[in-house]
């Protein structure tokens, strides 16, 4: 139990002595994450609008698809990338495996239906006459559809935030497809787990609580927009 | 603020979402960009797969940064058991291959998929285990002790059970005591498999207080946070032999990196280097971790 005390004490000395190692893997951490978050938005918001307006057969499958990935685990999405960008593989010739570019990639790939399936049930919220309304006023589709994303931007938000704290804390696909190169692609939870197979606890644990900081001040900058 | 108008805050919204789009695209190639800050072309990089005793020792840490600087070149390191660098040679993932697994590095060469093994520094495995020795086999030969723990059933074992070289030596000792390596998978709760690297192997060992076997460099980097103590370390069969392997581009078209593989052999059996390898730990933990070996097979 001593290892979280000690944890905590380095963690806050690594943070005031900004050690250039950690504030770099820290850095590429956040970068990572807020880019697969915000393209990962980019893609699921109109989407997600686009399944909720749209009837077509089949819709409750696909959301029931959708949702079934919220379960796929971090590794067989980074298995899935790997393979895709190995150099042998259909996308190798673009010479992005073990980069952070590759690890963006991935991350979207696992952020999306997250997004996708929680934005789906958030506009499922917004009572239907504003729909109507809208519609009424002369608003087209698309109106219509930024009108009803507004009203659930809570619900939006509390997606865009579930989906961010799965990218940053993952590590399965980070050190699959990344390959946790120090210097390169290492981040913030491949370290924790290669320090901890080196048995350095302390700073494992230290890692950690520089993460969860970093989430808390993410959470703080968001409910602040959020609430403006 | 609290009289802001609706189209106003449309246009917000719109707005913000569109400049996330824009800071998330440019985030996202800080992969591509930092490398392309500079003028000049990119650096090239090459890509080592390496056992993960070498690294976990803080071997590769120490040497990279010397190979960047004499090549301008860098240097991508992936700490892997043997099993998993193999494949990731086989695909083309990787250029070069820092391992310790003979019976498979011969395969890998005679199948075309290696250009040469070049061994270039050595040590001895060892059977740790609590200092009680429960199943008795202090001093004995490796072969004899397998035999012993199979047959007392006294303490436990922790295998790494991931393909690496250590688990490679591991089952060749299994093999020589006379016993067939599935069998000795289900000959009880005493055998387990962590599937983790040696580290966390040595780890669980201590945790359980059971035997394992493990290189000597990384039990003696660990060797102060281990409740274990060496109790075998005899034995030809022990040898530990590291050999450094350009993958062949012959064969893996993908890879296109032969030169500076090249440079990588030569930097690893050079004299300067090879002295370096020979003092690396010795102050740090008082006895020589790796024993250079340029180019030929020790023992």
């Amino acid at each position: 139990m001593v290892e979280i005390w000690h944890g905590l004490t380095r963690a806050v000395q690594l943070i005031v002595t900004l050690d250039p190692e950690v504030m770099a893997i820290a850095g590429l951490s956040l970068r990572i994450a807020i880019s697969s978050t915000l393209l990962a938005a980019v893609i699921c918001l109109p989407l997600s609008s686009l399944i909720h307006f749209q009837n077509f057969r089949g819709k409750r499958s696909l959301i029931s698809l959708i949702q079934t990935f919220y379960s796929i685990p971090t590794v067989t999405v980074g298995l899935l990338v790997f393979v895709l960008f190995s150099r042998s593989g259909p996308l190798g010739g673009l010479n992005l495996l073990f980069t952070p570019t590759v690890m963006v990639i991935g991350q979207i790939i696992l952020v999306t239906p997250i997004l996708l399936g929680l934005t789906i049930s958030a506009l499922s919220g917004v009572d239907r006459t504003i729909t109507d309304t809208a519609r009424s006023l002369g608003a087209s589709g698309w109106q219509a559809a930024w009108v009803v994303l507004r009203e659930a931007r809570f619900a939006v938000m509390a997606a865009v935030i579930l989906g961010f704290g799965r990218a940053i804390s993952e590590v399965g696909l980070a050190i699959m497809v990344g390959g946790n190169i120090r210097g390169f692609t290492r981040v913030i939870t491949t370290a924790i787990s290669l320090e901890t197979s080196k048995g350095d606890w302390e700073l494992s644990m230290a890692l950690g609580i520089i993460l969860i900081i970093i989430a808390l001040v993410i959470n703080i900058a968001l409910n602040r927009i959020q609430q403006r | 603020m609290s009289f802001s108008s609706k189209p106003f805050m449309k246009n917000r919204l719109a707005s913000v979402l569109a400049l996330a789009a824009v800071v998330g695209l440019m985030a996202g190639m800080v992969g591509c960009a930092s490398s392309a800050a500079s003028p000049l072309p990119p650096t090239p990089r090459l890509r080592v797969a390496t056992t993960t005793s070498l690294y976990d020792t803080g071997l590769w840490g120490y040497l990279e940064p010397m190979f960047e600087k004499k090549y301008k070149v860098e240097v991508d390191i992936l700490s892997l058991g043997s099993g998993a660098a193999f494949e990731y040679a086989k695909r083309g993932d990787v250029d070069v291959l820092t391992i310790h697994d003979k019976p498979n590095e011969l395969k890998f060469v005679s199948d075309n998929y290696g250009v040469e093994r070049v061994p270039f520094a050595y040590n001895y495995f060892l059977i740790v285990g609590p200092g009680s020795d429960p199943a008795g086999i202090k001093g004995m030969d490796p072969e004899a002790a397998f035999k012993k723990l199979m047959g007392t059933g006294k303490g436990a074992f922790v295998s790494r059970g991931d393909n690496s070289g250590t688990h490679s030596k591991e089952r060749t000792i299994w093999k020589n005591a006379g016993f067939d390596y599935e069998a000795v998978r289900k000959a009880g709760a005493w055998y387990v498999e962590s599937g983790q690297g040696m580290g966390q192997t040595l780890q669980m060992a201590s945790e359980k207080q059971a035997y394992t076997l493990t290189d000597m460099g990384t039990y003696v980097s660990y060797k102060s946070k281990l409740e274990l103590v060496p109790l075998v370390d005899k034995g030809s069969i022990l040898l530990n032999v590291y050999s450094v392997i350009a993958v062949n581009p012959q064969k893996v078209t993908v890879v296109k990196n032969l030169q500076m593989a090249n440079n990588m052999i030569s930097f690893l059996t050079s004299p300067d280097i090879q002295q370096l390898i020979g003092k690396y730990g010795v102050k740090d933990y008082g006895l020589q971790l790796f024993t250079p070996c340029a180019g030929s097979e020790p023992g």
